[in-house]
């Protein structure tokens, strides 16, 4: 009853269907994500204290959490996904770059808009596919290497235990940075140019502009980019590696999502992947207490 | 400072960049037109007998027609399932004066970043309770929730910029809000939906994670999992699976072409500041 005053004193004319559809309007979206997001997080970490299979789990307490920082392979998975965020900040620089140059309408900037989104929509089992083919021993990069006399340089990019992840790396900046030109070309498209144009006028140099007017304008849009490709980084390289390297050579390429894949699924084991998924969910909410952190100090700075 | 971003040091950043996007997709291509010998031989030049028997045998060694049909069936459903919940919330969010609005919209911010395969296992459990593993259902039911966040944080940011005069006007000619959604919202957030609709398209198309798991009869495979199926079989033979590489991506690949032009608009409607 009380609700219903308060929002009638705002909106005279509002009858009772007025004041209950938007109630109405939200709940399919309430229902879904109760399905798909609530239930199971509650589920996975409920999981996570138990062993055995789908079928027959019993409790264990927290011997899966220490287990798996007793397994060497897991240990390896994190500290892989920790090495893959370092693609995070050289994605985001050259989509920056990329983007900054297509906004100040260079020649044939339409073109190269069309091509640098490309990466965006291929698939990311299609480009582990294709990257498979490039990388191996004998393929197309050492292949090309080799013809030119460069045959020093025509390493074993994804078949060596010290640089299949690396490798997995580069690949990961090709597919992602097309998002990033698209979003950042978004995001400056939608700015004033009236601020922009102001400087130019006061006689600002390009790089100042860019440095001092533009970038600060856009600097929410890059941090959120950030984060999801941070994410993107700790948590959805399978399709990459299933299709690369799967895990190997000898692990040396394993992440925490395929290894939640293989303990899960290959190997039945639901209560340790559960709780590597766990884990994982940490990690990403470390992540996000972070940019909300940035955010709030920013707001309250203005 | 200034020679570093002169012009032609921009153009041949671009260039770059540009040929590093084409070439594996190039690469791809000319590759499914060569016979094994020839690719063998020279995986380097241009085919030059091109041929098309890869593509041929793609379609009859595996159900390959069967895998798109089931792409083609799990994208429709999943992306208008997902973008009519997220545009009846969104509309509710931005043109009422209901409760909690900050609460729903912070709530799907955070879930956008919530990685997909810490859900995996309990939702697998409960497929298989609800005998739904194995059915195109399944995965279409994960996808919608999974699209849902973004789509809601996509469009309430769209409809922020639509007058809300227009709304009361609808208003007092009597509209209910369903009529006021369909008639002028929709057609309002035409570049916007667009785009949304394309980027959940990509998504559903190109996911391997959860079609891989949920899907795992040969009929009832997605052409990304069935994919992983030909990399295992032809391993010796990759002209054939770079056919069946460019025959996934192909859809997705004219469907971005045509619709480039709206795309930059719709996005700058969904995310632009």
């Amino acid at each position: 009853m009380k609700s219903d005053q308060l929002i009638s004193v705002g909106t005279a004319t509002n009858s009772r269907r007025s004041e209950r559809w938007p109630y109405l309007f939200i709940v399919p979206m309430v229902l879904i994500i109760l399905l798909v997001f609530v239930y199971p997080l509650i589920a996975v970490v409920r999981n996570s204290f138990y062993s055995g299979s789908i079928s027959n789990l019993s409790f264990i307490g927290t011997a899966n959490y220490v287990n798996l920082l007793r397994d060497d392979v897991f240990v390896h998975a994190i500290v892989n996904n920790i090495k893959l965020l370092l693609t995070v900040p050289i994605t985001t620089l050259i989509s920056l770059a990329a983007a900054l140059i297509l906004y100040e309408n260079i020649r044939g900037w339409k073109l190269y808009r069309v091509i640098l989104f490309l990466p965006y929509i291929i698939p990311a089992a299609v480009v582990g596919l294709s990257f498979s083919y490039l990388l191996q021993g004998n393929g197309i990069l050492n292949t090309a290497l080799r013809n030119v006399n460069l045959d020093f340089a025509a390493l074993d990019w994804i078949g060596s235990t010290t640089l299949s992840i690396y490798s997995i790396g580069a690949v990961i900046i090709w597919s992602q940075f097309g998002f990033g030109v698209v979003v950042l070309t978004a995001s400056l498209l939608s700015l004033p140019t009236e601020v922009s144009e102001a400087a130019l006028v006061d006689g600002a140099s390009r790089w100042q502009r860019q440095r001092f007017v533009i970038i600060p304008q856009i600097k929410e849009t890059v941090q959120f980019l950030m984060v999801l490709q941070a994410i993107t980084a700790l948590a959805w390289v399978f399709p990459y590696i299933y299709t690369i390297t799967k895990g190997g050579p000898a692990n040396s390429s394993m992440v925490m999502d395929l290894y939640i894949w293989q303990y899960g699924f290959s190997l039945g084991a639901v209560g340790m992947a559960s709780a590597a998924a766990v884990y994982l969910l940490a990690l990403s909410g470390v992540l996000i207490l972070i940019y909300s952190r940035m955010r709030k100090r920013q707001s309250e700075r203005r | 400072m200034r020679n570093l971003f002169g012009s032609s040091y921009r153009h041949a950043f671009l260039i770059f960049l540009s040929l590093a996007s084409i070439y594996p997709v190039w690469f791809i291509f000319q590759t499914s037109l060569k016979t094994n010998n020839e690719y063998l031989l020279n995986p380097l030049a241009l085919p030059l007998h091109p041929v098309l028997s890869n593509f041929r045998e793609t379609f009859t060694s595996f159900p390959v027609a069967h895998w798109a049909l089931n792409s083609v069936i799990i994208a429709i459903f999943s992306v208008s399932g997902a973008m009519f919940i997220a545009l009846l919330a969104s509309y509710a969010m931005v043109f009422s004066k209901m409760r909690g609005v900050n609460f729903l919209l912070n709530t799907n911010i955070a879930l956008m970043v919530i990685p997909p395969v810490t859900l995996v296992i309990p939702m697998f459990m409960l497929m298989v309770n609800l005998h739904l593993i194995n059915t195109l259902a399944s995965v279409i039911i994960f996808y919608i929730g999974l699209f849902v966040p973004f789509s809601v944080f996509f469009l309430t940011n769209f409809m922020k910029s639509v007058p809300y005069e227009l709304i009361e006007a609808a208003k007092i000619d009597g509209l209910t809000p369903f009529a006021i959604l369909r008639r002028i919202v929709v057609p309002l957030s035409s570049a916007a939906l667009f785009t949304l609709m394309l980027v959940n398209i990509i998504y559903a198309w190109n996911e391997l994670l959860i079609a891989l798991v949920f899907l795992q009869q040969q009929e009832s495979r997605t052409l990304m999992s069935g994919l992983s199926l030909f990399q295992g079989r032809y391993s010796i033979n990759q002209p054939l699976v770079m056919a069946g590489a460019f025959v996934s991506v192909l859809p997705i690949l004219l469907m971005y072409i045509f619709g480039q032009r709206f795309f930059v608009k719709g996005m700058m409607a969904g995310i632009g500041k």
